[in-house]
């Protein structure tokens, strides 16, 4: 394919950018905003050499998800929201059992069923997890079609690496806005007879010699064995905690506002910080990018002129708590949110931003 | 200029289709407007009717107050103001404008065949020589970027709604990134199409805060696009 730029609804590109970036799989279940991947998946992985199977469920879909990954095969899943929650168990499932599943959230408002706008609620669900006992999902938050593009593309083997699941957190609007993209070269599927080598650990059939059986079991009676296991699991996560940090800043030198904002929020912020420019006023910007390993020390560049850091968030405050281990006690924090679905104006940013700094 | 009026002025309704993501939407609501804007105006009322029930964001009846505004009522969803609402369900108000002798109605059909599948259950007013189907064409967009891909689409959309499409808009742009040799390009290879199929082009869009009209040259008529459905932070 060539490199040529064209015009991609969010969900088009984000299964496309899952194919080309060697995803075979793809299980799932129905739910908007983002219906347009499981429909392009349905025609699409069929004639180029991989299946798609419509689920009865979310939680059959992550299941099927759990069990193609022990096989070794490469899967990427999508949900919205209330969809992602019912996959919470197999997550847990996935990351005890070390199998790497690409899953990605186009998340609406909440809680329960909520709304199919878009929201950002489902930051804690993404990176505190809803499933049980102790484990980590590597989360990364685009903020544009081709951002998501990139980061998809890229997790298809970064899942593999890590032996994790990987999951995307797109809001909405990324979903079903349309920009212009470049697509990557695709990377051709592993072929069947070279899982064994690539995936050694996956349950490829172990023929008339027992010595190759493997076993993937997240079922650990033994106490010492099960703390053992979560131990070994956690030197994984403290290495991904050094190397997986993402984030972008911008201004923070002179800003007296420093805001925070990740996906759709960042760019509504930055037209916010135009606005707030023309009124005199400085402002930065720190979008982290992984929300999980979470970019603390992108805390570390804010200026000596900073007033105040303020959280911009499409919830009632959620990545403000990870916004608060990164200030500490150096800087007043607030919050700039609205939730249920709606989205603030640029202009509501700044208005709301500027009465803040006056009201210190 | 002497180029024909954008829209013939013995069809009275208007039926947007294409791909979805073709901009059907952008260009049914620029169409009205700047058909509400002309001296010449053959009919007494002009109305938007919004079919696109499979779009949960970005619909034309979002944009309601500013064809109102205009002077162009929009009918479409049960729930008027429940623009949000997720539900597949039309008004019986939508058939007033569509009875409505003297009204001229711009349909926004949804996209796709599956999207243009809502026609049917209005199939009574659809008569062949009050309607013009129209399909909004972009040659930027993935799935359409050559003339078999668009044709592909175009032939499903009739054969879903059993509809022939009697001219073809060619909406060939990258938002804000869309240079002269995109519209050019897409020009071209909408006379192509156009010629392949029977069809007649009837005319350009150009986004119009990107472009002024004698920029491009292209002899056939142009509409100009306000990128109404674009909100600027979007292209941050």
């Amino acid at each position: 394919m060539t490199r040529e730029k064209v015009l991609m609804k969010g969900n088009e590109a984000f299964a496309e950018a899952a194919i080309r970036g060697g995803a075979q799989f793809y299980f799932g279940y129905p739910i908007t905003p983002q219906n347009e991947i499981p429909e392009y998946m349905s025609r699409e992985l069929p004639r180029r050499g991989g299946a798609f199977l419509q689920a009865e469920s979310e939680l059959a879909a992550i299941n099927m998800a759990y069990g193609a990954a022990a096989a070794g095969g490469s899967v990427f899943i999508s949900s919205s929201s209330p969809g992602i929650a019912l996959m919470q168990e197999g997550l847990s499932f996935l990351c005890s059992a070390e199998l790497p599943v690409v899953l990605l959230n186009v998340s609406r408002g909440g809680p329960g069923i909520g709304g199919i706008q878009p929201g950002q609620a489902d930051y804690f669900q993404a990176t505190r997890g809803g499933g049980n006992g102790d484990y980590r999902i590597i989360v990364f938050a685009p903020a544009s079609i081709q951002e998501a593009v990139g980061l998809i593309y890229e997790a298809i083997p970064l899942a593999d690496t890590w032996q994790n699941p990987v999951a995307i957190f797109a809001d909405g609007i990324l979903g079903q806005m349309m920009e212009p993209v470049v697509l990557p070269e695709p990377r051709p599927f592993t072929p069947y007879d070279e899982i064994a080598e690539r995936k050694p650990w996956a349950l490829t059939g172990y023929g008339k010699d027992p010595a190759r059986r493997r076993f993937i079991k997240s079922l650990r009676l033994q106490p010492e064995e099960l703390e053992a296991h979560v131990e070994k699991l956690f030197e994984k996560y403290a290495r991904a905690e050094k190397e997986l940090c993402r984030y972008e800043t911008a201004d923070l030198e002179d800003a007296e506002i420093v805001f925070v904002a990740f996906g759709t929020v960042s760019r509504l912020t930055r037209e916010a910080m135009e606005i707030l420019e023309g009124r005199g006023i400085k402002a930065g910007l720190i979008r982290p990018i992984s929300l999980w390993p979470f970019p603390y020390k992108a805390f570390d560049e804010i200026g000596k002129r900073a007033k105040v850091v303020i959280s911009a968030e499409l919830s009632m405050g959620q990545m403000i708590d990870d916004v608060r281990i990164g200030v500490g006690r150096r800087l007043p924090i607030r919050l700039i949110h609205r939730t249920g679905g709606m989205v603030p104006s640029s202009l509501e940013i700044a208005d709301r931003a500027e009465a803040i700094l006056r009201g210190l | 200029m002497g180029n024909p009026p954008l829209v013939p002025d013995n069809k009275r309704i208007l039926v947007m289709t294409g791909h979805y993501g073709s901009g059907k939407t952008e260009v049914a609501v620029s169409l009205a407007l700047r058909l509400a804007a002309e001296e010449h105006r053959p009919y007494k009322r002009l109305a938007l009717v919004d079919l696109d029930i499979i779009n949960p964001y970005f619909r034309s009846r979002e944009k309601r107050a500013l064809l109102e505004d205009a002077g162009i009522p929009v009918y479409g969803s049960v729930y008027d103001t429940e623009i949000t609402a997720e539900l597949p369900a039309l008004s019986a108000t939508v058939r007033a404008p569509l009875e409505d002798k003297d009204c001229r109605v711009i349909i926004d059909a949804g996209g796709n065949d599956s999207g243009a599948r809502v026609l049917n259950q209005f199939k009574q007013y659809l008569v062949a020589k009050d309607i013009a189907v129209l399909a909004v064409v972009n040659f930027n967009r993935y799935e359409t970027r050559t003339t078999p891909q668009a044709r592909a689409h175009l032939e499903a959309i009739e054969a879903e709604t059993g509809l022939v499409i009697e001219g073809v808009i060619n909406n060939t742009h990258l938002l804000r990134e869309t240079a002269v040799e995109d519209i050019c390009r897409g020009y071209a290879l909408a006379q192509k199409l156009c010629h392949e199929m029977g069809k007649r082009l009837f005319f350009t869009t150009y986004p119009a805060p990107v472009f002024s009209p004698h920029e491009l040259h292209i002899s056939g008529n142009l509409l100009p696009l306000g990128l109404h459905m674009r909100a600027s932070w979007l292209d941050r």
